[in-house]
């Protein structure tokens, strides 16, 4: 079985997957008591940026070992994580503003964790531009990977101001000092989605390496 | 370290001679942040939005754009007969030619600036006399932040298509962090607050400028070497 076909079974798994977790937020976890159903989209909107900051940072970790190993397959790995990485901050930024109007009465507001997302968003968009604008194979990978690497410096960077500026945003409920600060239903559910996200993440940078491995033979024969 | 300094400083002359002998860049953009400035002028309702409110954003978007003109010139000037590739098989380490890339844009910017500040205050009637210090101070480390981030971008987009174009795509959002200090801080000097208002935000700003340089040098060889 070919790598693009375990990549889209992987993905379909994910998906039924993100069924169930959407049977379970629906059917058997407790509506949120302020947000009322709105709430029930935290279960994607959550662990899809949580997801792309990973997919950021596994681009700048790549990045860092490329330039010491120079081995191709870091390099394309480091494009696929990219790529599914715009699409999950895709879903962020989607998801974020349909929340956003019932409860906020707002699509969009300037506030720094929406900011941060949006950064990360444009980050991830000037990079493919800039693999797109270099034709050299093996440039166009040093370059990315330099790219990667000030990118997750910024991100970082980011993420130390965000503190600093007021928001409207709600505050992490999972990763803070002291006890999760949800019920342990909620709590399962969005853990459990996690689960079904690092699924996607896996299989859609299978199948993008996959194309990643047929561009190079094309280009080569 | 003094023979790193010694070879930055030599090539940032090189680039600095050249430049003052022809001039055109850096007129070019004296007289691109005047009309940037004047654009600004005639973009808002001056009897619905107070002056003092607008400066701040006036003052950095005017000083991101001339920063970002000058930097796409930095490594254009060496595409031009195989130029690079000499400076890259003479005895410099990679690192001062960075550095040196740097120092030469720093003071390409710095007289841009230099002259846009005057501008700025005189079109705008800014009441700067009292914060002008630390106006300048914040002014040297955003201008810090701005150039050590593009130099290294420069050095790459020269050998991509759309060069002039992919410079600010890329800038763009490692730019709006130290600008967002700097309008900060900016707007707290001009509004004649107390300096302990400011000090979170140009350390935060030194914080910017220091950890992109030493990232700058390390990746700098990677986007030269062939």
């Amino acid at each position: 079985m070919s790598l693009a076909q375990q990549g889209r079974r992987v993905v379909l798994a994910g998906l039924l997957l993100l069924g169930g977790v959407y049977v379970r937020a629906l059917a058997f976890t407790p509506v949120e008591r302020f947000q009322g159903p709105a709430q029930k989209i935290f279960y994607l909107h959550v662990p899809a940026a949580v997801t792309t900051e990973l997919a950021v940072i596994l681009v700048g970790l790549a990045g860092v070992f490329f330039l010491f190993l120079k081995d191709p397959r870091l390099d394309r790995f480091a494009e696929a994580s990219a790529e599914v990485g715009t699409v999950f901050a895709g879903i962020v930024l989607t998801t974020g503003p349909i929340w956003g109007k019932p409860i906020w009465g707002t699509w969009w507001t300037w506030d720094a964790r929406l900011t941060s997302t949006l950064f990360l968003f444009f980050l991830l968009i000037s990079y493919h531009l800039l693999r797109g604008a270099v034709t050299d194979a093996g440039l166009r990978a040093r370059y990315g990977a330099v790219l990667g690497i000030c990118a997750v410096v910024l991100v970082g960077f980011i993420h130390l101001s965000v503190y600093l500026f007021p928001t409207l945003h709600p505050q992490p409920i999972v990763l803070r000092p002291g006890k999760p600060g949800l019920p342990p239903e909620m709590l399962v559910t969005l853990l459990l989605s996690f689960g079904v996200f690092l699924v996607l993440y896996v299989g859609f940078v299978m199948q993008r390496y996959a194309i990643a491995l047929r561009r190079e033979a094309a280009s080569h024969g | 370290m003094g023979e790193l300094l010694g070879q930055a400083w030599t090539v940032a002359r090189k680039d600095l001679v050249l430049e003052f002998r022809t001039r055109t860049a850096l007129l070019s953009a004296v007289v691109f942040t005047a009309l940037v400035l004047t654009v600004f002028n005639f973009g808002r309702d001056p009897t619905a939005v107070a002056t003092i409110d607008l400066a701040p954003s006036i003052l950095w978007v005017t000083f991101t754009f001339a920063a970002m003109l000058a930097l796409n010139r930095a490594f254009q000037l060496e595409l031009e007969n195989g130029a690079l590739e000499g400076l890259l098989v003479s005895p410099l380490s990679r690192h001062s030619l960075y550095l040196g890339k740097v120092l030469a844009n720093l003071g390409f910017v710095g007289v841009v600036e230099a002259v846009g500040l005057p501008l700025f205050v005189l079109f705008f009637n800014v009441p700067v006399g009292r914060v002008l210090l630390p106006l300048i101070g914040v002014i040297a480390l955003a201008t810090v932040g701005f150039v050590s981030v593009g130099t290294l971008f420069s050095a790459m987009v020269v050998r991509t298509r759309f060069a002039e174009l992919m410079l600010p795509v890329l800038l763009l959002p490692f730019l709006l962090l130290p600008l967002t200090y700097a309008v900060q801080a900016t707007a707290r000097l001009l509004a004649g607050r107390p300096l302990s208002e400011v000090s979170g935000w140009l350390k935060l700003l030194a914080a910017y400028d220091l950890v992109f340089i030493a990232v700058a040098l390390l990746l700098f060889p990677h986007t030269v070497d062939e």
